[in-house]
């Protein structure tokens, strides 16, 4: 058996893996069905796509979403990896068991609550609903996010260079800038990458914070959804599934060339040295 | 070395990298839990906002205290009398219940032929159970409605085979969340499941053959004992999120499945009562406080077990 996969462990993974990736494979082949019937084959078209680009209405929703995940994502980013920073490097100070309850909490949290207790934080202090409500919301919890992602790299990042940094007299800004920063950078952009996502594929949080004039696309999807499957929705959801698939091989390609090149560098340094 | 035995005093920067994301959580993450609790022991008012009393922080302390007395405990009362809402929590828990040992029965094969693959495989498999969780929820609930469905493909393809003569009623039933939590939450259990399995010592089931134990027993004695922790940190990830779901509930569930969440929203956009929805957000979080705590504890006794 351990002389190469079983039979059964093939199966196993051609059936899981079929589960997994089928109905999106079904959905991406109906998005370019000639026919209004959504399951029912009426031959090849991408006359929905044609049509995407004349919903005017889909088109504000998809570049509100995108401004608001692009915003979120680089808000969250900044303070997230502040925060995995006090996490892993600041030791103790009053108040940290809050402080790291708060960050883990949203994790797990169900987005119903979130999305409800901030929007009665907004109502309560009288803030009027809209854009820069979702964004507030979306970057509460994407922040948490990404704090867990970079301080799980800080946590196996060597301090000693950055140690002897400050023992020269570099000061802690340019120490982080310099040292600090491009160590943990994976981990930034692959925290910031799953806060965009994250924040582009959220219905619950930014229908609760919304208000008038702020239609993202998922709430756009979900009120069409609600009514019925159509081929546009399948052509909408295809980009949107493309795009990030897209975003997510280019990501890893580029962390496993970086990490090569280094590997390389590394060797080149030693053998010179 | 930690700063603060080097450096009692912190310096001004050091401050501020605390303080910026402690505060904004203060602000944006507590406080509004705090108003929730509030709220919900607010009664219903035809106003905006539509509940009294409101807090007026301008009133000063005194006010405050005053308006402390005008709370009720109402809302829980009504959440104890009308049955709706026992009935949400206890087919929430028992939805997410089914669901999770289904998730583990789909998610323990593929975890198993994941460890079990060529060591060359693994990180493109990894990368495929991973890919799906990066693609949008709602796409993957929603791409269920058009093969669930009465006239939906997988009847066509039950009636081309002839097994069934009557297309199956699947979408708007209790089966149709199961496959819909099984389907989105199956990488939060293969992931844990595969890394417990993949550390498996292989000399051990070398042992067990050499000594002529069958290949099943051995998985019985030493692989499936070895999994468990797995087994139970990808259970917690699939059964916490799957008591609090709305989107999969709304979209494939019927008008008679009960999930909290779903009946949470319903209160608050369609009967815009806001005082008991903050009470039933309340007791959701009393609910999952216990999983939450217990997979922390056992999280730790599992992290000092292996220092």
């Amino acid at each position: 058996m351990r002389n190469g996969p079983s039979w059964f462990n093939v199966t196993s993974l051609v059936v899981g893996f079929s589960f997994l990736y089928l109905p999106i494979v079904l959905l991406v082949i109906f998005s370019f069905n000639e026919s209004r019937l959504v399951t029912v084959w009426g031959g090849f078209s991408t006359k929905w796509y044609g049509e995407l680009f004349h919903n005017k209405q889909l088109l504000d929703a998809g570049k509100v979403t995108l401004q608001v995940a692009f915003l979120s994502a680089s808000i969250a980013t900044v303070l997230g990896t502040m925060a995995a920073l006090v996490l892993s490097r600041s030791g103790r100070f009053p108040g940290r068991t809050i402080f790291s309850g708060m960050i883990f909490a949203p994790l797990v949290m169900p987005e119903v609550i979130l999305g409800l207790s901030m929007l009665l934080l907004f109502v309560a202090i009288d803030q009027s609903r809209g854009f820069w409500t979702i964004i507030i919301a979306h970057t509460t919890f994407c922040m948490c996010y990404v704090a867990v992602v970079v301080q799980s790299r800080l946590v196996g990042f060597d301090r000693s260079i950055e140690e002897a940094a400050e023992d020269l007299g570099c000061p802690p800004f340019k120490t982080f800038f310099l040292i600090t920063l491009p160590g943990i950078l994976p981990a930034v952009i692959a925290g910031w990458m799953l806060a965009f996502t994250l924040s582009l594929d959220d219905l619950v949080i930014a229908s609760f914070t919304t208000g008038p004039g702020a239609t993202t696309l998922p709430m756009k999807i979900y009120s069409q959804v609600r009514l019925g499957v159509t081929p546009e929705i399948n052509a909408v959801c295809t980009i949107l599934v493309a795009l990030v698939t897209m975003g997510v091989i280019a990501a890893s390609v580029t962390t496993k060339r970086r990490e090569t090149q280094r590997q390389r560098d590394e060797r080149a340094a030693i053998a010179q040295g | 070395m930690s700063q603060t035995q080097t450096k009692p005093r912190r310096s001004l920067g050091a401050k501020a990298l605390i303080a910026a994301p402690y505060l904004w959580l203060l602000v944006f993450f507590l406080a509004p839990f705090l108003i929730v609790l509030k709220i919900s022991l607010s009664e219903v008012a035809v106003a905006m906002p539509p509940y009294v009393p409101t807090f007026d922080l301008a009133s000063g302390w005194s006010a405050f205290v005053e308006k402390l007395s005008d709370l009720s405990f109402e809302n829980y009362i009504w959440l104890t009398e009308d049955d709706l809402y026992w009935k949400s929590y206890i087919s929430s828990v028992v939805i997410a219940g089914i669901s999770t040992f289904i998730t583990l029965l789909v998610g323990y094969p593929i975890a198993y032929g994941m460890a079990r693959s060529p060591k060359a495989w693994r990180p493109t498999l990894l990368m495929l159970i991973i890919l799906p969780f990066w693609t949008s929820f709602l796409i993957r609930v929603y791409a269920w409605i058009g093969i669930l469905k009465n006239e939906g493909l997988l009847n066509q393809l039950l009636l081309w085979v002839g097994v069934i003569d009557q297309p199956l009623v699947i979408l708007n039933t209790n089966t149709a969340v199961y496959i819909g939590i099984v389907y989105s939450y199956l990488p939060f259990l293969v992931l844990p499941l595969y890394a417990s399995l993949e550390k498996l010592d292989d000399s051990l089931l070398e042992a067990a053959e050499d000594l002529g134990c069958p290949s099943w027993k051995a998985f019985w004695k030493i692989t499936f004992p070895l999994s468990i922790p797995g087994m139970i940190a990808g259970c917690f990830l699939v059964f916490i999120p799957a008591v609090g779901e709305f989107v999969i509930p709304d979209l494939l569930g019927g008008s008679n499945t009960l999930m909290i969440g779903k009946t949470l929203w319903v209160e608050f956009f369609s009967n815009r009562d806001w005082p008991v929805s903050s009470a039933v957000a309340v007791l959701l979080l009393l609910l999952l406080v216990i999983p939450i705590v217990l997979f922390q504890n056992y999280q730790q006794k599992m992290q000092e077990k292996q220092a």
